[in-house]
């Protein structure tokens, strides 16, 4: 079957719905008797199974499918939610995602599910949850007897009574044979179609084959259903028929026998009910589902569109702002009235496209943070430790690609802190502490930036200890270690080769870690910062950018050459008297505004070629970076402005001090100075 | 060049310190004339800087530098060769760049043991057609990034 080019779309979305999946049963857990909450669930888990029934990914389909039937079973009060439930259903859950990935990555989604299969039947039937082999034999042997064509024949004793007693209500009961065209691409969707369809005008008894057959496509182009109805045959027909791809449909009235005595053949009776149930299951659900679907509001309209293609815009966009900085200097150059106001004018518009360009790139920083509660349950269970996780601004927005990289340095300082930080309960309450630990994450816009901070309730950072540690690693020396200030030591914990962890553990302490999370965050162009108080937990704050490739600059001149400081570390620009400056150390310094400045000659770090001439008064741009401040001295300040990063290439890597460079308007080359690198 | 026998090479020839030098046409983007060179600080001696190539930053290296020639003063006639090497794409600075020839297979031999003052390592072999000498360079070596990386250290 030609589907790759849903394909795309499946995968997107059974993301999505896995997701919605993890969400909601979470929320379930903390409220088991949100009954809201299961039929969300069940909303999801039955969309997941059409889906993949409908793509001929069988496993994901008959694992979303018996999934389904534990929340149906939740969903009609026959069985009351638990930790056991919810982590088979979670289990599953983990299952699906897998498969799906698998899927994307080029896989067949297949995958030995059988024993999870085998828990949640047991579940369902309120068995044990461990052995349930018996059962799952039976209701597959059913499925391959049921797949005789003959209906009237294989309807076994329940259904008889059904079809009987509804017409002696006064319902008719249908025969229908539908055969689909032969150039039918989505038979599976089709049957659906057809399904929701007579679901509206009555109720499938019976169908051949089986809906689990029809699903997963396993027929040829015709099939058979039993459908009671209180609609006349001729209007079924046509209703059926308006479903496209359908070629024919025949609806014939239909008398079922007596009850036959083959009962040998058959399960026992008791079994045999709620097998017939199970069969039936998938169908009524598909009503009802539907049902509740169409009910929901149509909230934003929303296209999906490849990643590729937004930064193709945004590439163009990029050659278009160089662009207009050019036209920008030739306006003022010309001094042309009606040439300066259409530039002016061009110069607003783009700006608004800037912005509307840079929104669509935005995403929710939810998309990183959802993955977290899954996470936080099971690591706090792994460590015995009780954790309640908060969430804030999840629906803060940062660029895609800062969203792409910041994942696995969250992930990183979450396990740090559930493992380091959040004591045992015992130990809490020994520390007069609640036995259940809080981690907090919270994120927030301000200015042209992101915050994300990650809090723990927990032991905090021993300052001691790292010093120790610190001292003994070779990191720091004693003498150094007695000037350090609080957040200086704390700094010392993402140095590499750094773990203050008594014991080596699983999820955390390897001492490869802090220091790589720095390393991706700075290259982002952020930064972190920690806050510690000894048994009262820790504060880890990361400072982002809000898009990468477009960033304000202050563009300063030294000598002939011409260099962009990023706006964002930039504190402020002074001119100082040549006598203002002060020398400490045997270095530059500058009191300024009650602080002691240390001065970076730019000209001689980045040996800039002319006579060093001496002036009366020295240009200073003070930069900044965490705490620390210093001052660039520059020749001129050329003005503020909008530019397009751009790398430096593969073949000049790690050039020092210079994170990448841009394009002028005159169409020259200037280099963008990396202030963090020049601050020690 | 083995692997491409029965074939001729067809390069581009250019002149660097009045020896003509050869690269084959596949490795060459476009050839340029000489922009405004934007100097980037703390790099190895030879790079020169980078330009904007339509839009693309573009490391530029001086070739001269590279192969420890004296330096000259730019000309009418001066040009960068764009190469494209592997995912890098860097432009050379030589004297003039104005033919593309096609050295047939024979022509090439394995490179001499001293040739001129050039070390041996980025010279690939010498063609001799008619009474033209061309040195056939490998840019792989020309480029070479472990002795960039060398060169940065000692610098840096």
């Amino acid at each position: 079957m030609e589907t790759n080019e849903y394909l795309e779309v499946f995968i997107e979305e059974s993301k999505e719905h896995i997701q919605s999946l993890n969400d909601h049963l979470l929320e379930l857990e903390k409220n088991p008797s949100d009954l809201s909450m299961v039929n969300e669930i069940f909303r999801s888990a039955h969309t997941l199974k059409g889906m993949s029934a409908t793509m001929g990914y069988q496993d994901l389909a008959n694992l979303t499918h018996k999934m389904e039937n534990v929340l149906d079973a939740v969903r009609n009060n026959k069985l009351a939610v638990n930790t056991e439930i919810l982590d088979v259903v979670l289990e599953a859950v983990d299952q699906l995602e897998e498969m799906v990935l698998d899927i994307a990555s080029g896989g067949e989604g297949s995958k030995d599910v059988e024993l999870l299969v085998e828990q949640l039947d047991a579940i369902e039937n309120g068995e044990e949850i461990p052995a349930a082999t018996k059962k799952v034999d039976d209701s597959q042997e059913e499925v391959s007897h049921s797949s005789a064509v003959n209906l009237a024949s294989t309807l076994d004793e329940f259904e008889r009574t059904v079809l009987l007693e509804s017409k002696e209500q006064g319902f008719h009961n249908l025969e229908l044979s539908i055969s689909l065209r032969e150039d039918c691409l989505l038979k599976a969707a089709r049957v659906y179609m057809v399904f929701e369809i007579l679901e509206q005008s009555g109720e499938v008894i019976k169908s051949s084959p089986t809906v689990q057959e029809l699903e997963d496509e396993n027929f040829d182009l015709s099939f058979t259903v039993l459908l009671v109805t209180k609609e006349d045959p001729q209007e079924i027909e046509k209703k059926v028929m308006k479903v496209s791809e359908v070629d024919k449909v025949q609806a014939d009235l239909f008398t079922p026998g007596q009850p036959t005595k083959n009962g040998g053949d058959e399960p026992a009776p008791a079994s045999n009910g709620s097998q017939t149930a199970v069969a039936e299951a998938p169908v009524k659900k598909e009503a009802d589902k539907k049902a509740s679907a169409n009910k929901a509001p149509v909230n934003n309209k929303t296209i999906r569109v490849n990643i590729d293609r937004l930064d193709a815009l945004m590439n163009l966009f990029e050659e278009l702002v160089i662009d207009r900085g050019r036209l920008e200097q030739i306006a003022d150059s010309l001094k042309h009235n009606e040439l300066q106001e259409t530039v002016e004018r061009m110069t607003r518009i783009s700006g608004d496209l800037q912005n509307i360009i840079l929104n669509m790139r935005m995403v929710p920083i939810d998309q990183v943070f959802n993955r977290f509660p899954r996470m936080v349950r099971q690591l706090a269970k792994d460590l015995g430790k009780q954790i309640n996780l908060e969430i804030e601004g999840a629906e803060t927005e940062l660029d895609r690609t800062v969203i792409d990289e910041i994942g696995d340095p969250l992930v990183h300082l979450i396990r740090n802190a559930l493992d380091h930080g959040v004591e045992q309960p015992d130990i809490r309450e020994q520390k007069g502490k609640p036995r259940e630990g809080s981690l907090k994450l919270y994120a927030y816009h301000s200015g042209n930036h992101v915050f994300i901070e990650i809090s723990d309730d927990g032991a905090g950072i021993n300052r001691d200890k790292v010093i120790n540690k610190a001292i003994s690693n070779g990191v720091i020396t004693s003498e150094q270690s007695e000037t350090l200030t609080e957040k200086q030591v704390f700094q010392l914990i993402m140095e590499s080769g750094f773990s203050t962890a008594d014991k080596i553990s699983d999820v955390s302490g390897r001492g490869v870690g802090l220091d790589v999370v720095k390393n991706t965050i700075e290259s982002l162009g952020g930064n972190i910062t920690i806050d510690s108080k000894l048994d009262q937990g820790s504060v880890f704050s990361i400072q982002l950018p809000l898009t990468l490739s477009i960033i304000s600059v202050m563009l300063v001149e030294i000598e002939e050459e011409k260099y962009a400081v990023p706006l964002s570390s930039i504190i402020e620009t002074a001119v100082i008297k040549k006598s203002n400056i002060m020398s400490a150390h045997n270095k530059k310094v500058i009191d300024f505004r009650g602080r002691v400045v240390p001065l970076i000659n730019l000209k001689d770090v980045f040996e800039v070629p002319g006579d060093n001439e001496e002036d009366d008064y020295y240009s200073i741009v003070i930069i900044r970076k965490g705490d620390k401040m210093a001052g660039l001295i520059v020749d001129s300040f050329i003005g503020q402005q909008e530019v397009v990063l751009k790398s430096l290439g593969n073949y000049l890597t790690d050039v020092f001090a210079i994170s990448g460079a841009t394009i002028l308007g005159d169409g020259q080359v200037a280099l963008i100075i990396d202030s963090n690198s020049l601050i020690m | 060049m083995p692997e491409e026998s029965n074939q001729d090479i067809k390069a581009i020839v250019f002149q660097l310190n009045e020896e003509e030098f050869a690269i084959s046409v596949k490795q060459v983007g476009s050839i340029e004339r000489m922009q405004h060179i934007t100097r980037v600080p703390q790099t190895a001696e030879f790079v020169k800087g980078v330009i904007n190539l339509r839009g693309v930053v573009t490391p530029i290296i001086d070739l001269r530098k590279r192969f420890g020639l004296e330096a000259s003063e730019f000309t009418e006639s001066t040009r960068m060769i764009i190469v494209y090497m592997e995912d890098m794409e860097v432009g050379l600075i030589v004297d003039a760049a104005y033919d593309v020839i096609d050295i047939p297979k024979g022509a090439v031999e394995p490179a001499p043991e001293v040739v001129g003052t050039v070390d041996v390592d980025y010279i690939e072999g010498v063609a001799k057609l008619d009474s033209r000498l061309l040195i056939l360079l490998n840019m792989n070596n020309v480029l070479s990034y472990e002795e960039v990386k060398a060169l940065k250290t000692v610098e840096g």
